[in-house]
């Protein structure tokens, strides 16, 4: 095992690299200058000769029957060249991640506000959006159904999908449930060997992605009947697989190339545009380019679930758990989207990284007519930590015990088992990870004396010179899965390619994988290089001309597609090294290639890689297959669910303006597992985003939606963290190795997503002793003024 | 849409009386969001970036006369001595990006209750006027008479806003902001104020808190007499608690604000009178110290 603090770029460079840009090393990613000069070519920077552009007509309504559209004299504006509705789609007119309830445009009623009605393809932007504005819809506009009450009770308030065309697997309303029983359950006699008992209803706003690179990309028709979509997504091959039909294409006829991806987080792993922009190239026979204004991509994609959470949690004086009940109700929206699996990940991990003799869980995603909420980093894990972590606080308080106590006396480790039955078969340092955060030097105080304005809640909107600032401490830890789960195979395939170019050798690796920040592709980098001993790596563009590479989610690439591209490496190796036994006769068993030549570690060199290869090339593809899972019993819950577990711990330090209800996050530490740091430096940023994004939840990130309207569809008024909102948050890493995981490694991207609110909320509720069962924390929370 | 773009003042204003409803733009960060957003369409787009008069400033030592296009980040650096509060209030506004193509006459021209700079114009003191301009000659408008409804102003379809005139600072003067994020904020609401010792006067304007900017008509009263009559203006004794309170108060009373999607009313009340009082005590405590050290 080994540790490493990483404070700051100054630390960073005191990190003994084992290989220069192999694995364990920080090579600089490749696309990370460009965007830090504005040079770096966005899907929405796509062009092409002749190319039309293409735009939606979105529903003003939540919910209306469309009596009649006419387009007419939209397609007499000079310039257009198409206008569909759904009765120009040519086959399936449904699609979805996991059910397919979604209209490619919408059929005869509108379920959200903002769904897709018609496409319109002009030869400008402008001209697309006027024409837009042509077509005439007669509405009977419905009163929508929207909240918890209204959602269960569709006798009354009426049905989202009519029973007639209902395709989920519940019932009512109801899109996906899961219930979970362990140990005794939760009966009057289990609460009866509890000493205490707190329970509590906590709530989670609608959080958005706030990814900056809107939907777009552009459909080019192919001269086989075909069409090739370049486009910035978080996995090609589901997209075609949801595509293809719509389009009434083979899966062949349907090529995808990613595009440049400005940030994901969850929000592109459904369809945007895709099948629109296909359908209208496809329609017209020229390319299309669609790219959705800053206020439509806040309608285009789907959101982090709102919840609604009761918990209750019963210990015994020395503060072991004895019980522990739930009921987590998710607004899924409109539309199924990643709704089932949002629902089995709140109810597996929705205890948290503890272990607990009896348990009883009830989740369930509603159908609404708000906007449909699917995957986002932490992907029901979120909600839920703000539900337990919220409740050790209080039962914390409730046994005069200190919290971080109380977490390590009831934190899982190795050998453990989760409230599914499954085992937690490779470390989970939960109480090492606490302690170690515990343990991190605290910032400075306050020195009211030499007070710095911008440091303080409201910096430079100077509201305070020190008045009303009280600080508060607080401390969480979260639990995530890694990959996809409940028997879901998602593998990776790669093709490695080694020969020799302008006298190198030089390793090609050709994944699927979409590249949507998370640095996956200096990962894959560094694994040729580690694998093949060579220094020239070059990355093909992601298609799928190769097979799938999974989501860019799940915290999953760089397990799943990253140890596609080991396994192909190793057979492109053991291909070379077979040559060289068989030409040279090597008896060695002892064979490996290290800076560009086959070495034995008792013969030495043998030979350079590039005299063995000569003209040839090596290539080799493999798919990578994690171990696999079932799905959770949907009475018990019971089930050998998820592939990896990660955890993550963090303290944060607040500083609250208690009189204005102003919160300045001073600082935010991170302590977490990653199993191996395949590239120390991407890690750390890793943990930072993901504890910014965090922050943003906590205090700031909501979708406002009244009445099924979203009032707040722009940056103006969706707020995310900007640099003086974002605290120094040092990142200390264990690197406890997994063994059913390559090198080791966990998935790092989701864990502290999931972890660091709720101790940002631990901290306000420190500074002010307010209850704070709400998230993001406003300023009207604090001051009593809501 | 046209795009009209004069080389000199005379020219602008030739063109803003043959197109009265072109929109005029200079940095932008306003006009381009809400043309980006489709909010508008207007029929022309009047561009003042030739015009470099609009860009400088002057002051006779009395009052500062501030073309309408001086962007904030030079009214931070150049201008913090002279006009304390509205430096104060450019600080919150956007970015830097923002600040350097922003200016208090895009601030007049969209007269935004939400616009940064009105609380400290106002504050400044009713001497402030907009001067505006157009081919039938100028005219100053007093700040008071300048905000007459939500995103309305008082100038005529023809007139361009050439300059504000503020008086030179002659005592201390603060500006407040609420957002619910440390940076680059649209204000929930905000406070200026300012003391003007000269005349015995106060200033205070808020901001995002009723249809329009206005000031605080009661509670500059209420302080004026109270200052006067204590003869506190001389003595630079303490404010007792209880007359920072009703300051506080008078000035959350004097606010409309409504419910929306950044805050609701009764927060917007409370935080006014929070930063209220805040400002009064810190124009105070530093009127104190200025009168001390001149005795």
């Amino acid at each position: 095992m080994s540790t490493r603090t990483i404070a700051g770029q100054k630390n960073l460079q005191k990190i003994n690299q084992a290989a220069k840009d192999g694995i364990g090393g920080s090579p600089l990613r490749p696309d990370g200058t460009l965007k830090v000069k504005g040079e770096f070519a966005y899907s929405s920077d796509l062009w092409h000769e002749d190319m039309l552009w293409g735009t939606a007509l979105r529903s003003p309504h939540p919910r209306a029957n469309i009596l009649s559209v006419d387009v007419s004299e939209a397609l007499k504006v000079p310039g257009v060249y198409a206008v569909l509705t759904h009765e120009d789609i040519p086959g399936e007119k449904y699609y979805g991640l996991e059910i397919a309830d979604q209209p490619a445009l919408a059929i005869d009623k509108v379920r959200y506000h903002g769904e897709a009605i018609a496409l319109v393809a002009a030869d400008h932007p402008e001209t697309a959006r006027r024409a837009v504005k042509k077509i005439k819809v007669e509405y009977e506009v419905l009163t929508p159904i929207v909240t918890e009450e209204q959602c269960l009770d569709p006798e009354t308030h009426g049905y989202v999908h009519e029973p007639h065309e209902y395709k989920s697997h519940a019932y009512g309303n109801v899109c996906h449930e899961q219930k979970l029983v362990s140990g005794l359950g939760v009966t009057d006699e289990v609460r009866a060997l509890a000493d205490v008992v707190v329970s509590g209803e906590y709530e989670v706003g609608m959080q958005d992605q706030a990814f900056l690179g809107p939907e777009s990309g552009l459909a080019v028709p192919a001269e086989d009947g075909g069409v090739d979509l370049y486009i910035a997504t978080q996995w090609l091959h589901v997209d075609r697989q949801q595509m293809a039909p719509v389009l009434d294409l083979p899966l062949e006829k349907v090529r995808l190339t990613l595009a440049g991806v400005g940030g994901a987080f969850g929000g592109r792993e459904d369809l945007s545009m895709q099948i629109h922009a296909c359908l209208l190239a496809l329609h017209t026979g020229k390319p299309v380019k669609i790219v959705y204004a800053r206020d439509e991509s806040f309608f285009g994609h789907v959101h982090r679930h709102p919840a609604r959470m009761r918990y209750e949690h019963g210990a015994t004086r020395d503060g072991k758990l004895v019980f522990a009940d739930c009921r987590i109700v998710l607004d899924g929206g409109a539309y199924a989207s990643a709704s089932p699996a949002v629902v089995g990940n709140a109810a597996s991990l929705g205890h948290g990284p503890y272990v607990i003799p009896n348990v009883r869980m009830h989740a369930i995603a509603l159908y609404s007519n708000n906007p449909s909420c699917g995957a986002m980093r932490g992907f029901g894990a979120v909600q839920a930590a703000f539900g337990y972590e919220s409740q050790m606080d209080k039962l914390a308080e409730a046994l005069g015990m200190d919290p971080v106590e109380l977490r390590q006396l009831n934190a899982v480790t190795q050998g453990d088992r989760m409230p599914t039955g499954q085992e937690i078969d490779a470390p989970a340092p939960v109480a090492e990870l606490l302690q170690r955060v515990k343990d991190m030097p605290l910032p400075p105080p306050l020195d009211l004396e030499h007070l710095d304005v911008r440091t303080l809640p409201g910096a430079l909107s100077n509201t305070s010179h020190g008045e009303g600032i009280v600080r508060g401490v607080g401390y969480s830890v979260g639990i995530k899965n890694v990959g996809f789960s409940e028997g879901f195979d998602d593998y990776s395939t790669a093709r490695v390619r080694l020969e020799v170019i302008g006298g190198e050798p030089v390793a090609m690796v050709h994944t699927a994988m979409a590249e949507v920040g998370q640095g996956g592709v200096t990962v894959h980098a560094q694994i040729a290089r580690t694998e093949l001993g060579v220094e020239q790596v070059t990355i093909h563009p992601a298609n799928t001309e190769v097979g799938s590479a999974g989501s860019t989610s799940a915290s999953r690439q760089t397990y799943m597609t990253g140890g596609a591209v080991k396994l192909a490496a190793e057979a492109v190796r053991h291909e070379l090294l077979e040559r060289g036994r068989h030409r040279y006769g090597w008896t060695q068993t002892d064979l490996s290639l290290v800076g560009g030549k086959v070495v034995s570690a008792s013969a030495g060199v043998l030979i350079p890689i590039v005299d063995l290869l000569g003209d040839d090339a090596i290539e080799q593809t493999r798919e990578h297959h994690h171990r696999p899972t079932v799905p959770f019993d949907k009475e018990t819950g019971q089930g050998f669910g998820h592939v990896q577990y990660t955890f993550c711990a963090n303290r944060a330090v607040v500083d609250v303006d208690v009189e204005l209800g102003l919160v300045k996050v001073v600082e935010l530490t991170a302590v977490q597992d990653v199993g191996k740091a395949l590239n120390p430096l991407s890690v750390v940023g890793q943990i930072q985003g993901g504890c910014t994004q965090a922050l943003g939840l906590a205090v700031m990130e909501e979708i406002v939606v009244k009445d099924g309207k979203v009032r707040n569809a722009s940056f103006t008024d969706y707020l995310i963290p900007t640099i003086l909102d974002t605290p120094p948050i040092p990142v200390q890493i264990l690197e406890l190795p997994d063994p059913h995981a390559p090198y080791g490694l966990r998935g790092v991207g989701e864990a502290p997503t999931v972890s660091a609110t709720p101790s940002i909320v631990a901290a306000i509720r420190q500074a002010t002793g307010k209850a704070l069962t709400r998230i993001p924390v406003r300023p009207e929370h604090l001051t009593d003024t809501l | 849409m046209e795009f009209l773009r004069p080389a000199t003042w005379d020219e602008a204003l030739a063109a803003k009386a043959e197109h009265p409803t072109a929109l005029p733009i200079s940095g932008g960060t306003d006009v381009m969001v809400e043309l980006n957003f489709d909010v508008h369409r207007p029929s022309a787009i009047l561009d003042l970036n030739r015009i470099t008069e609009l860009t400088e400033w002057s002051s006779d030592g009395a009052t500062v006369r501030l073309g309408a296009a001086v962007p904030y980040a030079r009214i931070i650096e150049e201008l913090s001595g002279p006009l304390p509060g509205l430096a104060l209030a450019a600080h919150t506004v956007g970015s830097p990006q923002i600040r350097n193509r922003g200016s208090v006459g895009g601030n007049l021209g969209a007269a935004s209750p939400a616009g940064d700079s009105h609380p400290a114009l106002l504050a400044a003191g009713r001497e402030v006027c907009v001067e505006a301009h157009s081919v039938r000659g100028s005219r100053l408008i007093p700040i008071d008479e300048f905000y007459v409804g939500v995103k309305r102003n008082s100038l005529e379809p023809d007139e361009l806003i050439r300059a504000v005139r503020i008086p030179v600072a002659d005592g201390p003067q603060q500006f407040s902001k609420i957002g619910t994020r440390n940076a680059m904020v649209i204000a929930v609401c905000a406070f200026g104020f300012a003391l003007h010792p000269e005349d015995g006067t106060v200033g205070t304007g808020i901001g995002s808190a009723a249809p329009t900017p206005r000031r605080a008509v009661e509670a500059e009263e209420y302080l004026r007499g109270v200052l006067a009559e204590r003869g506190l203006w001389e003595s630079g004794e303490l404010l007792g608690p209880e007359v920072v309170q009703r300051f506080g108060e008078l000035v959350k009373a004097a606010a409309s604000p409504i419910d929306d999607v950044r805050g609701t009313a009764d927060y917007r009340r409370h935080a006014l009178a929070v930063m209220a009082r805040r400002t009064l005590t810190w124009c105070w405590n530093d009127y104190r110290k200025q009168i001390r050290s001149a005795a």
